[in-house]
């Protein structure tokens, strides 16, 4: 009998001739955290496909319980016990929380007749034993990211899942969601169910697992005890090289006022939000998700204008409607999610970095094909994007690349004042270390940086100075100096009704 | 120790929208009620109210199939074609054989859209045609076909025998027999809908395909499925039809594919899937057949009646779009 | 300046990017599905030439092109429109009306050409109110134009009622009916082919042709990107309205006269135009040449099939098959090509019964049609 609750050996996957698994091993538990570690295109996401089923290895075994299996399809894993969660949820938003757990499986008469009752007092069970909170008749569309985890983790629970995958769980919940979510997976782990836990974010591992395996260009690098590595062992396994200085300092000579709001305001969203920016500062807005900080950055670039307030742009007020005025303005902004809003993943790499001035390659309308291409690479070149050639399809590049086409797409609009979203979410560590280069190198330019980020350490590391949200209401203002984590967490979660911090 | 949600004004009042957008309609369809039955009291009538009934039963139980297809993010164009070539084939085999049992010749009807609709779900969830492609063709094709088979000729009203005339329009239960099997039909499917695994996985696979196929739900069949029951529906429609109109002609039912997707649309059923309800399609029925029926009664000239009737359903359309999508919280 | 540390050499595989890539020749980009139209459009001629000796006639042929010029001029826009995801069902109602329009304005007095002038106007604004609902409002675009396909058809009636206009100016009817001078050439015909090559440079040469590919791809990256996605659907709705007016002058210069009815049903023709010529129903792909191909493609069809007596709802069959086997053929290759699964045997068994139901469906068609139709 294994010790193992799953094991795979010598895993090899080809994708269309090309090997992306060289020959990797792995091992699980039960009853351990253990988590899943490497850089963008290491090879993770398609591990966890062959363990779950949507693909198959092209060589080596998978032993479930110390019994070889095969898994043709994901619904032959789940039945087998594993559950996968992924970044992309896979939740009904039309259906209702219980129905959303027991989707497929309602309880029903032998008849086939479905029975409701039953239904949701099982989900309300369920729910209680796990120590959520939910309204069951709520559509899932309605929920916020942190509760549709919830129930998806509910739903593996009841699928009686041993093995379970979490894919980046965290990268879209506040503090308090994610302790939530780490007391669950500790119960879960409490009660020998195995959890393979994927994410970038190295200080969560410490956290909550209990071993790591590091995966580096489809390779299996090595396994080790949590408590028997640093940090910056880690990011040298992942890496292949040490990587000093992860936020660059920079030297602060703020210039003139770039941008100003004053008061602005969107009733049900965020309210009275005020602040300067300079050229070349990096202006850093903490927050818990959800606080609106990225309401107020759609507002300032146009997306969704404010109801209400002032907006100016170097000492001049502006109305700013659409995107459109906004980068004629000299705006620009690196939106959060950056596959749905930031890149036209269909569309080739030069395509997407052309598209925000295109009209500069035209004329009268006319487009010409090569002074266009020219300026793509060039920009793409810069950013060192990593592809085929220019004309793939942006859909077929990393994580990180894909954020490195989306800033050469925004610095081609040579903005004076630049909005970073999450600029680093899902990112792997080199190219971290590179957009923060890039940051430091705008602001020292002269460019203005507003940087909306949920990471502490980014923003206590990047910022010059740094606004807390909260609710939609301004609750903290720090210079770097004065700043340190509590006191932004403590601004970003305190409640309005109590008084707010300057 | 909970996820509890601060509950946002914006949650209560999508909710609140949700559960008005139903009532919405059915009061739009009292006010408009009321409005007909003042300018002209014939309204009001039992006969009138059974013209209502009747004019709408074929379309709702076509609507409720057409829902079904809407809901999985489908649309199925070929409905109408389907009516026709069955409506055409069932009055043939009624003129050659008057005796042939009528409960036969409605399943006979049944069987034959059953395989029309079998074929377009063939070509949709297997074929990875997409549907508003497929059944486009399939409109065509259709027709096509009702021109072939008869020849350009049609079934008059005395080559029908009577009993296949009552089949519709008899009341032995008091009320016209369709609108009794539209209602049937109805209950059938309101149970299937919400009572019914396989009912809830279309919505579920409406919902969130790639999700559905992960939650073991065998996305292919469900797709198939509706499309076949669209098939059904659209026989026994087509076999109503021949029986309500005592005819099949080349253009039977020509251009009807579009009053199913504005029934099921204003009804509040979503073109992007996952959404809607039983009780929606009918009002929605409902209140096409009303349109039509009052226009008449209030005396507006017949050439008004398109126009009229087009542009209600386009304020329908329009308002529907605008409670659902609020709604969302989009 | 290097924003990344050199790479290790066992590190990633993927290169930086090297040259540029080699400039596509218009040949080039001429891609398979154009050449599966090319063949398609010999195979038909081999085949109608062989069947019939009429096929190649040229007087025959001239005559028949002007019969497809009004789907063509009304398929320009919506190829726009399908390939930024949207679709325009009401553009052969729009037809009717503006063609009612002037129809009515022609008998109540007025010139004939200020009355075509007003049709185009009431088609544009036909359109614009198609556009503003669509961008402006936000609601889904098969929606609208399903309310306005029943709305201004009910216009049509309103204006004609039962009677039809006639008795149009023959320096009018040329529009419909008139050769290009010393040619065999309609002049519908040659409107269409230089609006054709209009809207193709617009398509693949433009900003304003990039823009809708960007749209049809990703409307709301599109929306971040600066793109001003409203503003340009409400000018490509505007333009199919205008066009769909001026194929409603064509038309009815070409009957000369007008019935509300006019144009039913030519939607769905120009529809499946454009989704034969290769343009993508969810939007993001297409190219002009290709629907244009497809237009000839159907012309040529169509023609044919009447000269073999063929009725026009029968051709109907052939078209319909030709529309869903452009999908459904490359579809099954690339099933048994790519993976090369074995099937399971529950799929063989449901095949098995396909085919059999079918067969018995067919069987049934033909016997119960000839009981009826021998006698």
């Amino acid at each position: 009998m294994s010790e193992y609750c799953l094991e795979l050996k010598n895993i090899t996957k080809r994708f269309s001739g090309v090997e992306v698994l060289h020959g990797v091993s792995f091992t699980l538990r039960p009853g351990e955290v253990h988590a899943l570690l490497g850089e963008n295109g290491a090879g993770k996401s398609t591990l966890v496909k062959v363990i779950t089923g949507v693909h198959q290895p092209d060589g080596g075994e998978i032993y479930l319980n110390g019994q070889p299996v095969r898994f043709d399809n994901p619904h032959e894993s789940r039945q087998a016990g594993i559950a996968a969660i992924y970044q992309d949820l896979s939740l009904f938003p039309d259906l209702d929380v219980a129905e959303n757990i027991f989707v497929g499986r309602q309880p029903a008469t032998r008849g086939g007749v479905i029975q409701w009752r039953k239904l949701y007092a099982e989900a309300e069970k369920l729910l209680a034993s796990l120590g959520v909170q939910l309204n069951l008749k709520q559509k899932a569309r309605t929920l916020s990211i942190a509760q549709q985890q919830m129930i998806e983790i509910a739903r593996a629970f009841s699928l009686h899942a041993r093995i379970l995958i979490m894919d980046e769980p965290t990268s879209s919940l506040t503090l308090n969601e994610v302790a939530d979510l780490f007391r669950l997976v500790r119960r879960l782990r409490d009660e020998g169910t195995a959890i393979i836990f994927i994410s970038h974010r190295l200080e969560e591992l410490f956290e909550i697992a209990d071993r790591v395996t590091v995966l580096r260009d489809g390779f299996y690098v090595d396994t080790r005890p949590l408590s028997d590595v640093t940090r910056d062992e880690l990011i040298r396994l992942m890496v292949g090289r040490t990587i000093s200085n992860m936020f660059p300092k920079q030297d602060v000579k703020a210039g003139d006022v770039a941008l100003k709001v004053e008061n602005l305001s969107r009733p049900g969203v965020f309210e009275n939000i005020s602040f300067e920016l300079r050229q070349g500062e990096i202006l850093g807005m903490a927050g818990l998700v959800g606080a609106g900080r990225t309401d107020v950055a759609r507002a300032i670039f146009g997306v969704a204008p404010p109801t209400s307030g002032i907006i100016q742009v170097a000492g001049q007020t502006v109305q700013i409607g659409s995107p459109q005025e906004a980068i004629r303005l000299g705006l620009a902004y690196v939106p959060e999610d950056r596959q749905a809003h930031g890149l036209i993943l269909p569309m080739s790499i030069t395509a997407n970095i052309s598209l925000a001035v295109l009209g500069e390659y035209a004329r009268r309308g006319w487009l010409q094909d090569k002074a266009e291409c020219e300026a793509a690479f060039a920009a793409a070149r810069q950013m060192e994007v990593r592809a085929g050639h220019i004309w793939q399809k942006a859909r077929e590049l990393s994580g990180g690349n894909q954020q490195k086409v989306v800033l050469a797409k925004w610095l081609t609009t040579q903005p004076r004042i630049l909005i970073l979203d999450e600029p680093t979410r899902g990112i792997d560590v080199g190219t971290k270390a590179a957009v923060h280069a890039l940051m430091s190198k705008l602001a020292a330019e002269g460019i203005a940086i507003l940087m909306i980020s949920s990471e502490l350490p980014e923003v206590l590391g990047m910022s010059d100075r740094i606004l807390v949200m909260r609710e939609g209401r301004m609750t903290g203002h720090f210079t770097r100096a004065e700043a340190t984590q509590e006191k932004i967490i403590f601004a970003a979660t305190q409640s309005i009704h109590a008084g707010g911090v300057q | 120790m909970s996820a509890q949600p601060t509950p946002t004004s914006r949650s209560y009042r999508i909710k609140a929208i949700a559960r008005f957008r139903e009532a919405g309609i059915s009061l739009f369809i009292l006010i408009l009620g009321v409005l007909v039955a003042l300018r002209a009291p014939a309204f009001l009538t039992l006969k009138n109210f059974e013209d209502i009934l009747l004019n709408i039963s074929i379309l709702s139980i076509v609507a409720l199939a057409q829902a079904m297809v809407l809901i999985t993010h489908g649309i199925d164009l070929s409905v109408s074609s389907m009516i026709g070539l069955v409506a055409m084939m069932v009055a043939f085999v009624m003129k050659q054989a008057p005796g042939f049992s009528v409960v036969a010749a409605v399943l006979l009807g049944m069987a034959l859209g059953a395989v029309l609709g079998a074929l377009n779900g063939t070509i949709i969830s297997y074929g990875k045609v997409p549907p508003i492609i497929a059944t486009l063709g399939a409109l065509s094709i259709y027709r096509g076909m009702v021109f072939f088979y008869s020849g350009g000729t049609w079934i008059n009203s005395f080559e029908l025998p009577k009993s296949f005339k009552l089949l519709s329009k008899g009341t032995p239960l008091g009320l016209p027999n369709m609108v009794i099997i539209a209602i049937l039909f109805a209950a059938v499917v309101y149970f299937f809908l919400n009572y019914t695994r396989t009912g809830r996985d279309i919505y579920a696979v409406g919902s969130n395909p790639e999700a559905a196929q992960m939650a073991g739900i065998r996305r292919q069949r469900i797709v198939f499925l509706v499309y076949l029951l669209s098939g059904i529906a659209s026989g026994l429609a087509g076999v109503l039809w021949a029986s309500r109109f005592e005819s099949a002609q080349t253009n039977t039912a020509l251009g009807f594919e579009l009053q199913t997707v504005a029934a099921a649309v204003v009804g509040g059923v979503s073109t992007s899937g996952g959404a809607g309800t039983v009780p929606g399609v009918l009002l929605g029925a409902l209140l096409l057949g009303l349109i039509e029926n009052a226009l008449p009664l209030v005396r507006i000239s017949p050439f008004w009646q398109l126009a009229a009737q087009g542009l209600l359903i386009l304020i329908a359309v329009v308002t529907d779009s605008l409670i659902s999508r609020s709604a969302k919280g989009k | 300046m290097t924003l990344l540390p050199s790479p290790d050499i066992e590190s990633s595989s993927k290169s930086l990017l090297n040259a540029t890539a080699p400039r596509r020749t218009f040949l080039a980009r001429f891609q398979r599905w154009e050449w599966m139209l090319v063949g398609l459009i010999i195979v038909v001629v081999a085949l109608n030439s062989a069947l019939s000796p009429y096929f190649l006639d040229a007087q025959n042929l001239s005559r028949t092109s002007s019969d497809f010029m009004e789907m063509g001029l009304m398929m320009l826009p919506m190829v726009f429109i399908i390939v930024t995801g949207g679709i325009d069902l009401s553009v052969a109602s729009n037809l009717g009306m503006c063609a009612s329009f002037m129809g009515w304005l022609f008998m109540a007095g007025v010139n004939i050409w200020v009355a075509a002038l007003a049709a185009l106007a009431l088609g544009a604004l036909a359109g614009f109110l198609n556009g503003t609902l669509v961008a402006r409002m936000k609601l889904p675009p098969l929606v609208v134009t399903l309310g306005t396909y029943a709305f201004y058809r009910g216009v049509a009636y309103v204006l004609l009622g039962d009677q039809a206009a006639r008795d149009y100016p023959e320096a009018f009817t040329y529009i419909g009916q008139g050769k290009l001078f010393g040619t065999l050439i309609p002049f519908s015909v040659a409107l269409f082919g230089v609006l054709a090559i209009l809207f193709g440079l617009v398509l693949h040469k433009t900003t304003f042709g990039r823009y809708l590919f960007a749209i049809g791809n990703n409307e709301n990256a599109s929306v971040y990107s600066g793109v001003p996605v409203a503003r340009i659907k409400v000018i490509i709705f505007t333009i199919s309205g205008f066009m769909a007016a001026l194929a409603g002058l064509v038309l009815a210069a070409r009957f000369g006269s007008t019935r509300p009815d006019i144009g039913n049903g030519l939607e769905l023709s120009v529809i499946t135009a454009a989704v034969l010529g290769g343009v993508d129903i969810n939007g993001g792909a297409g190219t002009m040449t290709g629907a244009v191909l497809s237009l000839f493609l159907i012309g040529l069809l169509r023609f044919g099939m009447g000269l073999l007596n063929i009725q026009g709802q029968v051709q109907g069959i052939v078209i319909g098959l030709l529309l869903i086997l452009s999908i459904l053929l490359p579809n099954i290759a690339r099933t048994f090509s790519g993976k090369g699964r074995k099937l399971r045997r529950q799929s063989v068994w449901a095949m098995v019964a396909f085919v059999v139901v079918l067969a018995a469906f067919v069987a049934f068609f033909f016997w119960s049609r000839a009981a009826v139709l021998i006698q």
